[in-house]
C-alpha cells in the first residue's frame, strides 16, 4: 500500500517492480526477477515444501501425507469422474495448475503489508500470468483434439441430432464458443482476484482515512469498514479455492471435450 | 490497473519466469512425485481391498468347516441313535424270548406238578377205600361179631362215598 501525500492507492498492490531496482534484459526481453517472479518462486517452494511431506509414502499415512494425499485424490477423482480412465495422462497437469493457482491465491492473502515496505503479490491477479495459463490449457486441448481424432474433432461443434438446415449456424456458434474458452479460463480468475484485492484495500483506505479523520468519523467509517473486510477476507479466502477448482475444472471438461468429443 | 498499462514492460519477465516455475512444477511435482504419491494411495487400495478379500475368504471357509461340522455331528448323532435303538430292540427281543422261555418251564413244572398232585390225590383216594373197608370189617366185626368179607365191605364203603 502506498500512502503518498495520504492517498491510498488500491492499484498499488498490483505494480510490477524489478526487485533491488535491476533489470535484466536478454536478446531485447525485459526478464527481470520482479516480485511477481519472486511470489511465482515463493508459490514453488509452498507446493515443493509441502508435497515432500507426501513423499513418505507409508502405508499408514501420517497427517501430514493424509493432507497431500487429500489433494492428489482430489485432483485424480476429478479427472477420473469428468474424463474417465483416458483422462489419467492429464492428471499431472491438471494437479500442477489446480495447486499453483490455489497457492498462488493463498499467499496473495498473506498480511504482509504489516511488514514495511513489502505487501503481498498476487501472481493469479495478472491477466498475462492467466492468460499464459488459459493459452497452456487451450494448446494442450487443441493438440489433443486434433491429434486424437484428427478433422472428425471439428464434430464436436455439431451436437447431435441437429437439424441439417441448422448445422451452419450452430457450427457458427458452437465454434464461437470454443474459440471464447481461453479468454473466459483466464479472464474468470484474473478479474476474481483483482476484484477482490481491490475491494479488500479499498475498504482499508477506509479505514486508515477515518481513524486519520478524528474519533467520530473512525466510529462512523471505519469500524464498519473493518467489519466488512473481515467477511470478504474470509469470503476471499473461499474464493481462493473455488476459483483454483473453477480453472481445474473447466480444464478438465475442455480436455473431456478433445479426449470423448460429445 | 497496472496489470494492462504495464503489459508491454513487463510480459517478458512474467511469462519467463511463469514458465520457469510452472514448468518445475509440472515437471518436478506433477510428473516426479503426483504418480507416486497416487500410486501409494492405490497400493494402499489395492491392500486393503486384498485383506478384505482375504478375509471374506477365511470367512467362507470357516463357514464350510462350521457346516461340515454340524453335518458330521448330525450324522453321528443320528448312528449313534440308531444304534442305540437297534441294541433297545434288540435287548427287548431277547428278553421276551427269555421270558418266554421261562413261561414254558414254568407251565411245564406246573403241568407236571399238577399232574403229580391228581395221581397223589387218586393214589390217595384209593387207598382210603382200601381203608374204610378194611375198617368197616373191623368195626362190624367187633360190634355184631360177625364176619364180612372184604368184597361186600368194600362195595358197601363204594356205595357209601359215591352217596357220599
Amino acid at each position: 500500500m502506498a500512502a503518498e501525500g495520504g492517498k491510498i492507492d488500491p492499484m498499488h498492490q498490483f505494480l510490477v517492480e524489478p526487485l533491488f531496482g535491476k533489470h535484466l534484459i536478454v536478446g531485447g526481453y525485459d526478464i527481470s526477477f520482479t516480485n511477481s517472479a519472486l511470489f511465482m518462486v515463493l508459490t514453488l517452494a509452498c507446493i515443493w515444501a509441502f508435497m515432500m511431506g507426501g513423499m513418505k509414502r507409508a502405508l499408514i499415512p501420517g497427517r501430514w501425507q493424509a493432507a497431500v494425499e487429500g489433494f492428489t485424490g482430489f485432483v485424480a477423482n476429478m479427472m477420473e469422474t469428468n474424463i474417465g480412465p483416458k483422462g489419467k495422462a492429464f492428471t499431472p497437469y491438471v494437479f500442477s495448475l489446480f495447486m499453483f493457482i490455489l497457492v498462488a491465491n493463498l499467499i496473495g492473502m498473506l498480511p504482509l503489508g504489516i511488514v514495511p515496505g513489502w505487501h503481498a503479490f498476487t501472481v493469479t491477479s495478472h491477466l498475462t500470468v492467466t492468460g499464459v495459463l488459459a493459452i497452456i490449457s487451450f494448446s494442450i486441448v487443441l493438440v489433443v483434439g486434433f491429434a486424437r481424432h484428427g478433422f472428425h474433432f471439428f464434430s464436436l461443434f455439431v451436437p447431435h441430432g441437429t437439424p441439417g438446415y441448422m448445422i451452419p449456424l450452430i457450427f457458427l456458434i458452437e465454434l464461437f464458443s470454443f474459440l471464447i474458452r481461453p479468454f473466459s479460463l483466464g479472464l474468470r480468475l484474473f478479474v476474481a482476484m483483482t476484484a477482490g484485492h481491490i475491494l479488500l484495500k479499498v475498504l482499508a483506505g477506509f479505514v486508515i482515512n477515518g481513524i486519520n479523520a478524528g474519533p467520530g468519523i473512525a466510529a462512523i467509517v471505519s469500524i464498519p469498514s473493518f467489519i466488512l473486510m473481515i467477511g470478504i477476507t474470509l469470503l476471499e479466502l473461499l474464493v481462493c479455492a473455488i476459483q483454483a477448482y473453477v480453472f481445474a475444472l473447466l480444464t478438465s471438461l475442455y480436455l473431456n471435450d478433445a479426449i470423448n468429443l460429445h | 490497473m497496472p496489470q494492462i498499462a504495464q503489459i508491454a514492460a513487463t510480459y517478458a519477465s512474467q511469462i519467463f519466469w511463469l514458465l520457469i516455475v510452472f514448468g518445475v512444477i509440472f515437471f518436478g511435482i506433477g510428473y516426479g512425485m503426483f504418480p507416486k504419491i497416487q500410486g501409494t494411495v492405490e497400493l494402499r487400495d489395492r491392500k486393503i481391498a486384498d485383506d478384505l478379500a482375504a478375509a471374506e475368504a477365511a470367512r467362507k471357509a470357516a463357514d464350510m468347516t462350521e457346516e461340515a461340522y454340524r453335518a458330521k455331528m448330525d450324522a453321528a448323532r443320528s448312528e449313534a441313535q440308531q444304534a442305540a435303538q437297534a441294541a433297545k430292540a434288540k435287548a427287548a427281543a431277547e428278553t421276551e424270548q427269555r421270558v418266554k422261555a421261562a413261561n414254558a418251564e414254568l407251565s411245564a413244572q406246573a403241568d407236571a406238578a399238577n399232574a403229580r398232585i391228581a395221581a397223589a390225590q387218586a393214589e390217595a383216594l384209593a387207598g382210603i377205600e382200601d381203608v374204610a373197608a378194611e375198617a368197616a370189617q373191623e368195626i362190624v366185626a367187633r360190634v355184631s361179631g360177625a364176619a364180612v368179607d372184604r368184597a361186600a365191605a368194600a362195595q358197601a364203603v363204594k356205595a357209601a362215598l359215591a352217596n357220599g
